[in-house]
């Protein structure tokens, strides 16, 4: 499908399979599409060009209203998920993206909620490399150690590592290589790891300008 | 998950034999040399099963002049042209680590009685 920027899939698991030649690749499994445009944004109306597209289909009774309301225009029924994907628009409405875009080769970038971690320490979260484990140092191991200077700048500043929340934030991965293309099961198989849990919702799109 | 099966199942080789930990294989491997391709044999004892889909493998041990050589395969590589079982082991345990430690008469294995 000429022009389609990326498409919308959820992650089924992991897996290894056999190449060719005989090495085993690790791939993960990806149900990918179909994704039907639900709205298509110009400039006149939305000051830019976007194609908004929605995946895994839900009841009507399960959107709310607004949401119901607003799907109903495309006349495809009702989608949790709903992303844009920008730039000139080839597609018209309702009709749906494909894994047909891609073909096996292809490079893609896929972003997806990473895995929430929860609250972690500085080695954890930051790669520090923590204190002693012996040589006399006592129930301080795994501490950020000094976080300021002196005196001048008197503060410590912002955007400092430090202990908190890891995880559940967007994270996108450049240069996957879509190993197998299943149009009839909506199925991508990407090579190597891709961000999130099982089930997690990713956005597979195209690497423009190769 | 069904989807990942489906996927699995394709790459399964369903021509390979029903191994066991002491039973002594033939490995006949696809030999790939620039252009030419030769079979090459590896005989041995299993020495373990790893269990699974795709990622099942087996572990072959012989003794090469002195020397143990153990194998790791996966069971279903497309570079396994067959597998030839010899004779079946009588051993009782799944896995046959003690035979590293074993040498000439000692590391023998029982063949399984066939009653």
């Amino acid at each position: 499908m000429a022009g389609a920027k990326g498409i919308l899939g959820r992650k089924l698991g992991m897996t290894r399979i056999f190449g060719d030649d005989g090495t085993i690749i690790p791939v993960t499994v990806v149900e990918a599409g179909p994704c039907p445009v639900l709205q298509v944004k110009t400039v006149e109306n939305d000051g830019y060009e976007a194609i908004q597209v929605g995946f895994d289909p839900i009841p009507d009774r399960k959107a709310n209203k607004p949401n119901r309301g607003h799907q109903a225009k495309a006349g495809v029924g009702c989608h949790r998920l709903l992303r844009e994907f920008r730039g000139p628009v080839e597609q018209e409405l309702g009709q749906a993206l494909t894994v047909d875009m891609f073909a096996a080769g292809d490079k893609v970038k896929v972003t997806g909620t990473s895995k929430g971690k929860g609250f972690q320490g500085a080695m954890k979260r930051w790669n520090f490399s923590g204190q002693k484990a012996t040589h006399g140092s006592e129930k301080i191991h795994r501490v950020p150690g000094s976080v300021g200077h002196c005196t001048y700048p008197g503060k410590v500043f912002k955007g400092k590592k430090m202990p908190g929340h890891m995880g559940a934030k967007a994270s996108t991965v450049l240069n996957i290589e879509v190993v197998e293309v299943r149009p009839e099961e909506n199925i991508l198989l990407l090579k190597g790891q891709v961000p999130g849990p099982k089930n997690g919702y990713l956005t597979v799109r195209k690497i423009e300008g190769r | 998950m069904n989807a990942i099966q489906n996927i699995e199942q394709e790459h399964l080789r369903l021509d390979m034999p029903q191994l066991k930990s002491g039973d002594t294989v033939k490995v006949y491997l696809r030999i790939l040399e620039g252009e030419k391709e030769r079979i090459q044999i590896f005989q041995g004892v299993v020495l373990r099963l790893h269990r699974g889909t795709t990622d099942a493998t087996f572990t072959v041990r012989k003794v090469s002049d002195g020397v143990g050589v153990e194998r790791i395969f996966p069971m279903h590589s497309p570079y396994i042209e067959r597998v030839e079982v010899v004779t079946r082991g009588k051993v009782r345990r799944s896995r046959l680590y003690y035979l590293r430690n074993l040498k000439g008469k000692a590391a023998r294995i029982k063949p399984l009685d066939q009653k």
